[in-house]
């Protein structure tokens, strides 16, 4: 018995893992979830530098100011923005699974995509705000 | 069943491994849960506040993030955050590291980071609130 199934057997994939599986959404933004919160992990030195820059004094401040306006500074800042805001909508969308609710097919998608489209959009919206009535980093 | 049947529901192995319950439960999902809600409203809170300063001077930001309300904001914000970002950065190292020594190191240097980074973000809160 056991060994006229041993070929059959060889023939399943034992174990599917990531590379089976063809990218699903839901599947992408769980890995895009986890990457924003690894890239927040770090992101929390950029505030906190901040933060003990306006302690510290007037220079100390100037030079986070001067960097926050530097290309690569503006280019981490609008980053660390998207990512702030997609990981916390990504949380939201987190919850409500918790909670048991919008598990339906189409309800999953609409969540996920719902997570995209409003992280962009709430960035792109944060940014204009910030430059159009605050006046932009300075 | 004989007099030599296991009282426990634990293999033998794993009782002389030791590895089993860490008898903590479900408190690592529940206090990421309960962070992340409390995040929600605080997060929202520091991206206004961070709004509500951009185009502003030294002497202005201190005086902004030292006020009682914006400074209380903030302090919620970070220990919260950082209390999270804690429990996060275990999950993953636990998910992707299986080297036992290199665990173990990552999983102290994760904790080392988010206490270093969360008492340097509460001493600077503290330090603009008191001007000291």
């Amino acid at each position: 018995m056991v060994e006229a199934n041993t070929s059959r057997l060889k023939e399943r994939p034992l174990s599917p893992h990531l590379q089976i599986y063809r990218p699903m959404l839901t599947m992408v933004m769980s890995i895009v979830h986890r990457l924003t919160g690894a890239a927040l992990y770090f992101g929390m030195l950029l505030l906190v530098w901040w933060l003990i820059a306006a302690a510290a004094g007037p220079n100390a401040y100037a030079t986070v100011q001067w960097f926050m306006e530097t290309l690569v500074g503006r280019l981490i800042l609008f980053g660390y923005t998207w990512a702030l805001i997609h990981h916390m909508l990504g949380g939201i969308r987190h919850l409500i699974w918790d909670l048991g609710y919008g598990f339906g097919p189409a309800e999953r998608e609409w969540l996920t995509v719902a997570t995209l489209v409003g992280s962009v959009g709430l960035t792109v919206l944060l940014w204009l705000v910030g430059y159009l009535l605050m006046g932009g980093i300075r | 069943m004989s007099e030599t049947a296991p009282r426990s529901l634990r293999t033998p192995l794993g009782r002389v491994r030791h590895l089993g319950s860490a008898r903590s439960g479900t408190r690592h999902f529940w206090n990421q849960r309960l962070t992340s809600v409390a995040n929600v409203p605080l997060t929202i809170a520091l991206v206004l506040i961070i709004l509500g300063l951009l185009g502003r001077n030294h002497a202005a930001v201190v005086q902004i993030l030292g006020s009682s309300f914006v400074a209380l904001t903030l302090l919620l914000f970070v220990v919260s955050s950082i209390y999270h970002m804690w429990l996060g950065m275990q999950v993953i190292i636990e998910d992707y590291v299986h080297d036992e020594t290199l665990k173990i190191v990552s999983l102290m240097a994760n904790t080392g980071f988010c206490f270093v980074v969360g008492f340097a973000a509460v001493f600077a809160i503290l330090k603009l609130s008191f001007g000291l």
